[in-house]
């Protein structure tokens, strides 16, 4: 009874990496597959003229002859293609594509988004029209569970060997896909943007920005302009103000750009730009329309002004033609 | 390619060389015609519907027709008489309709007869493919 319970263990311990393993690797999928047509001409030329691929000893029967190869060849890179199955439901699986067994499992343990990460193709030799290949795959390996940017899943590994019709190995490709759990989504603008306290000093900003209007304090004693919003004049110690428009036309005096951490409302990367409006004062804000690397100290830019929501106009700045 | 028949031959190449850059468009044109000629049927290579539920931006190239754009982009530098040995590529940022590619590539080993390059197909999000091409030169 203590046997059977330690054996039990063991069974539960065992990873899914550890069962598919030893459940498909080293083995092939399914019996070697025919391809339903021979090496032609035409899905030779129709692959070319999709690549833009225009070397003669694909297409041109005069050029190939005097070629290296004596006649027409296919494109080595077409190798997989004639054992695609195309549209039809006969043949061997897609691209890449595994037994149906293993995708089970992996779908069943919950990874089930894929993609294709590495495609390792060697050619024995070019192929003719007229050569009739058949396909074996082989699971190659099984990784323990990985965590990439795409979340959490397996690498599977897969090669098929393709013979000729006389059994002669003319190539093989080695596939690496990756059956992950999408990650959890980062924050993104899809989040709310984070709403600015607004107080009595700071509220005409923020109501400007509602009416597209770029609104600045200025001193009524001393026409100086502030920003950020305060009581007090620091130039001439008057606490009476009132809000004056400004152009929008700044340039950028300084700025970073935020890669990490992730925050709510944002998309990353981020720039933050401190600009200098042509009145003379300076704003934080953040830039639109421009990727982080096109933007350089100096930089001329405008003010747009972009609603968020019924209650929130954001007055950010985007690039403009300088003069 | 540039019309004519010629081929470089081993000792025209060294190792540092540079591969002339190759732009290639991304057209929806290129991306469907590439599936169905590599007989790729997986919607996301022809339905940009469906592909855009599915999360993705639009319809991105399948890995068939990359394979196929580093072979052409190998040979048309080397000319119709070198012989594709191997193409061993790592696929990154898809290729999405409206972006462009170019691809770069440069010889790390050179050997005789036998080169190997690395090529680097970059858009506008970052690097779509990175590969390393075996060449057996004339």
């Amino acid at each position: 009874m203590g046997e059977g319970r330690g054996e039990l263990e063991t069974l539960t311990q065992q990873t899914l990496a550890d069962r598919l393993r030893d459940e498909f690797v080293g083995k092939p999928i399914g019996e070697p597959y025919e391809a339903r047509d021979p090496v032609s001409l035409p899905m030779i030329r129709s692959w070319c003229d999709a690549m833009g691929d225009r070397n003669p000893v694909y297409s041109d029967e005069e050029r190939a002859r005097e070629s290296i190869h004596g006649g027409i060849v296919a494109p080595p890179t077409m190798l997989q293609r004639w054992t695609m199955k195309g549209l039809s439901n006969e043949g061997p699986p897609q691209a890449g594509g595994l037994g149906s067994r293993l995708v089970e499992a992996l779908e069943g343990a919950g990874f089930t988004s894929v993609v294709a990460t590495n495609c390792e193709q060697e050619y024995t030799r070019y192929l003719r029209p007229g050569d009739h290949l058949t396909g074996t795959t082989i699971i190659k390996a099984v990784s323990d569970e990985k965590k990439t940017a795409l979340g959490s899943g397996h690498f599977i590994e897969s090669q098929i060997t393709w013979t000729d019709q006389t059994g002669e190995t003319v190539g093989t490709q080695m596939f690496r896909i990756y059956y992950y759990k999408q990650a959890e989504k980062q924050p993104s603008s899809t989040a709310p943007r984070p709403r600015p306290a607004i107080s009595d000093d700071t509220r005409f900003f923020w109501e400007g920005a509602s009416g597209k209007e770029l609104l600045v304090q200025r001193c009524t004693s001393c026409a100086t302009l502030r920003h950020p919003p305060r009581p007090m004049c620091a130039n001439c110690r008057s606490l009476e103000w009132e809000p004056a428009p400004m152009s929008g036309r700044g340039s950028v005096y300084s700025f970073v750009v935020h890669h990490h951490p992730p925050v709510p409302g944002f998309d990353l990367p981020f720039v933050v730009a401190l600009v200098e409006l042509e009145e003379g004062v300076r704003m934080v804000s953040n830039l639109t329309g421009v990727t982080p690397e096109e933007v350089s100290i100096g930089m001329p830019v405008e003010a747009e002004f972009v609603p968020v929501d019924d209650e929130l106009t954001l007055p950010l700045f985007a690039p403009r033609s300088a003069g | 390619m540039n019309g004519d028949l010629s081929t470089l031959r081993s000792g025209d190449v060294a190792m540092g060389d540079e591969l002339p850059p190759l732009e290639i468009p991304i057209t929806a044109t290129l991306v469907v015609a590439g599936a169905i000629a590599s007989g790729d049927y997986q919607e996301v290579h022809h339905d940009a519907e469906l592909s855009k539920s599915r999360g993705t931006k639009d319809i991105f190239m399948n890995i068939l027709t990359t394979n196929g754009l580093l072979g052409r982009y190998v040979t048309d530098w080397t000319g119709p008489d070198a012989l594709l040995k191997a193409v061993r590529l790592r696929l990154g940022a898809p290729n999405y309709p409206g972006d462009t590619m170019t691809l770069t590539g440069k010889v790390t080993a050179a050997a005789e007869g036998e080169i190997t390059l690395e090529i680097v197909g970059a858009n506008s999000l970052g690097n779509h493919v990175t590969a390393t091409v075996e060449v057996a030169l004339p």
